[in-house]
């Protein structure tokens, strides 16, 4: 007993978050000794860090590893999220170099604070355990709390970082509560043995009612309706940069912790899950294809857009099945990269000095700067998910997987709502190209900007010819939770 | 046995008679005062009980840190605390009410705690038995930074994020504020730092 207890735990396994937190402070005591001239190479040096971070992870390999008592865990599923969430990170923090710069917020904080964020956001994946997932969640949300304010002396921002924090921590009480009451009736906190003990005997209502309180405060996270009043509004008032790092990287995270609770820890009360799951999924696609259709600002339309694909990543997590897991991965895969594409669009919307957001600045785009609008048109159709480009094959995969599981009714619903959302996206095009033209956007693009959104169109309009790689990372994956 | 035991009635009776001055006395420095010593008797219980760690973290944090910040508080601010009791009577049944209901559910909470048979076995972190000579420092140490390693760290960092956020939307430097810049104090010069005058005698200067 007394060896048993006082060995240290194995850190392998958990060696990238460990890189990353050292990683983190190291940018943090670079910052502060070299002031605030030194923002664009703490950005880089964050960017490089993330790029260790993903080596250290592909490095680790595809082997399960349990470590830290059973709070922590690795297998492919956290493998393939870690690095899409890195990827999504390093390429926020790459698109946020020359805005914060000519904004004037360019303090070296911002970056550290994203990949300290970034780092919550590993230990959610990794997350074994009730109080572990809480530890991670709360270091992710409060690095976004502070970042969505970032720009203190703009009203907009700190009403933005004000909401945010205040609603977080409604969902965070939500979150404890259901998981006090989940720890009161199982009597443990680890998720397998949660699993074990419910699936001992007859599920209580009171175990029920701690799922419900979890899921709501997950649907808070991924802004899932009925939970989803706070997007757009933090969304439009937070700095841009910081909109296209929230719409990403922590929608991947909650995403993946909801798979991670809902398939290790309550796997034998799936029947009474996937009834809230199926709700708020169509509840959130619906509400995103009608609620959009009526925005002026960009920002707030793609707050809208991201509620819906919440809704529609959600369809593959209500089918319960591996194939489900699978099609939910490659969604959140294609979804970060295709949002990536579209707020260098939206960074780049920037005419005497000053940045725009209304949809109607970008009313005659395509004459002034034909191969971004190109670009920007492409990336609208694949969101309304037109074929063959990405966004069709991310739709494509849960679809199927609902309709395999016998959801058709949900994957009725899911189409029809994404040929409502089409209207609004189609709207964008139709304003680049047959509007008349407003004065055109300040030129050249920043080169960091040009890059991310090249690949980002790229990766969208030539995923149908390979995407077997994707497929079979998001399918091994997927099958470490659900065989 | 006996001298703990009356060693337990004296610490427990001082500290009662002393919680119950520190909201009884007039002037809010003897109640500050009297806090430190319900402090000190109650980190003398934990020594009692054998949690010799507890105790003097009491002591060291609670006495030595935030008694002494209450003391400054009192002291700086010219808070007018009879002003603040006024209407004590008037609120006395219902928080009467409300302390006496309290009293009872904590009670309760203990007893069924002590009582249950079932509540020793679901504890997660048992206390030592006395006989492995596993002091309570090590026994803290082993749950904190062994067992919970993973989740201590974490929580730092998140207390990190607190403190870097609380400086990054708050701090600004203001340039009319003179600041001391060792190097320069340093590197001044006999020649730049003292200046002649003639003052001529009876004129001043």
């Amino acid at each position: 007993m007394e060896n048993a207890v006082s060995t240290l735990p194995a850190f392998a396994p958990a060696l990238p978050e460990i890189v990353m937190a050292a990683g983190s402070m190291l940018l943090l005591m670079y910052g502060v000794f070299r002031k605030t001239s030194s923002t664009a190479e703490v950005s880089w040096g964050a960017v490089l860090l993330f790029i260790v971070t993903a080596v250290v992870i592909v490095e680790q390999g595809d082997m399960r590893a349990v470590t830290f008592g059973g709070m922590f865990v690795v297998d492919p599923f956290t493998h393939f999220v870690k690095l899409l969430i890195l990827l999504a990170a390093a390429a926020s923090v790459i698109m946020s170099v020359t805005f914060i710069r000519r904004e004037g917020m360019d303090r070296f904080e911002f970056p550290v604070l994203i990949s300290l964020a970034a780092l919550g956001m590993l230990m959610m994946v990794s997350a074994n355990s009730l109080i572990a997932l809480y530890l991670g969640i709360e270091l992710q949300s409060l690095s976004i709390y502070v970042i969505a304010a970032f720009n203190r002396d703009s009203a907009k921002s700190s009403e933005a970082g004000l909401k945010y924090f205040v609603l977080g921590a409604l969902s965070s009480g939500l979150l404890l509560y259901g998981c006090s009451l989940v720890y009161g009736f199982t009597g443990s906190i680890e998720f397998e043995t949660i699993a074990r003990l419910i699936g001992r005997e007859p599920s209580s209502i009171g175990l029920i009612f701690g799922l419900v309180f979890i899921l709501a405060a997950f649907a808070f996270k991924v802004s899932a309706v009925p939970f989803h009043m706070w997007t757009p509004d933090v969304y439009e008032g937070a700095p841009t940069p910081v909109t296209a790092f929230i719409i990403g990287a922590p929608k991947v995270a909650a995403m993946a912790l909801i798979i991670r609770v809902l398939f290790t820890a309550f796997p034998t009360v799936s029947a009474e899950w996937k009834q809230v799951v199926v709700f708020v999924s169509i509840a959130s696609m619906v509400l995103g294809a009608f609620a959009a259709i009526g925005q002026t600002n960009i920002k707030r339309l793609m707050a809208y857009s991201t509620i819906g694909h919440m809704g529609f990543a959600l369809v593959g997590i209500a089918a319960g099945t591996s194939e489900g897991i699978r099609g939910v991965l490659i969604y959140l895969a294609i979804y970060v990269v295709m949002n990536a594409g579209v707020f260098c669009c939206i960074l780049a919307m920037r005419r005497q000095g000053t940045q725009v957001e209304s949809i109607s600045d970008l009313a005659g785009l395509s004459r002034t700067q034909p191969m971004v609008a190109f670009i920007f048109a492409m990336l609208m159709f694949s969101l309304a998910g037109i074929p063959p480009l990405a966004g069709f094959f991310a739709k494509f995969y849960v679809f199927m997987a609902a309709v395999k599981a016998g959801l058709y009714a949900l994957a009725v619903i899911g189409v029809l709502s994404s040929v409502v959302g089409a209207f609004y996206y189609l709207r964008i095009v139709k304003i680049m190209y047959f509007d008349e033209a407003a004065a055109p956007f300040e030129r050249p693009m920043p080169g960091e900007l040009t890059v991310v959104l090249g690949l980002s169109g790229l990766f969208t309009l030539f995923f149908f010819v390979y995407p077997a790689p994707l497929i079979m990372a998001a399918q091994t994956a997927a099958a470490a939770l659900v065989p | 046995m006996i001298v703990s035991a009356i060693a337990f009635y004296v610490f427990s009776a001082i500290a009662v008679a002393a919680g119950f001055m520190v909201i009884a006395s007039r002037n809010p420095v003897h109640s500050v005062l009297f806090l430190i010593l319900t402090f000190f008797n109650a980190a003398a219980l934990f020594v009692l009980m054998g949690a010799e760690f507890i105790a003097l973290i009491l002591v060291i944090v609670y006495v030595g840190a935030v008694a002494v910040l209450f003391l400054f508080v009192v002291m700086m601010l010219d808070i007018d605390f009879v002003e603040l009791r006024q209407g004590f009577l008037q609120y006395l049944p219902i928080g009467g009410l409300v302390g006496i209901i309290l009293l009872i559910e904590l009670f309760l909470v203990g007893a069924a705690w002590v009582i249950s048979p079932e509540a020793a076995h679901v504890v997660a972190a048992p206390v030592p038995a006395f006989i492995d000579h596993v002091t309570n420092t090590r026994a803290l140490g082993r749950v904190l930074y062994t067992q919970y390693m993973y989740l201590f760290q974490s929580a730092g960092l998140i207390l990190l994020v607190a403190m870097v956020g609380a400086i990054v939307l708050t701090l600004r430097h203001r340039p009319d504020i003179k600041r001391q810049v060792i190097w320069k104090q340093v590197g001044r010069s006999r020649s730049e730092g003292v200046e002649y005058k003639d003052v001529k005698p009876g004129q001043g200067l």
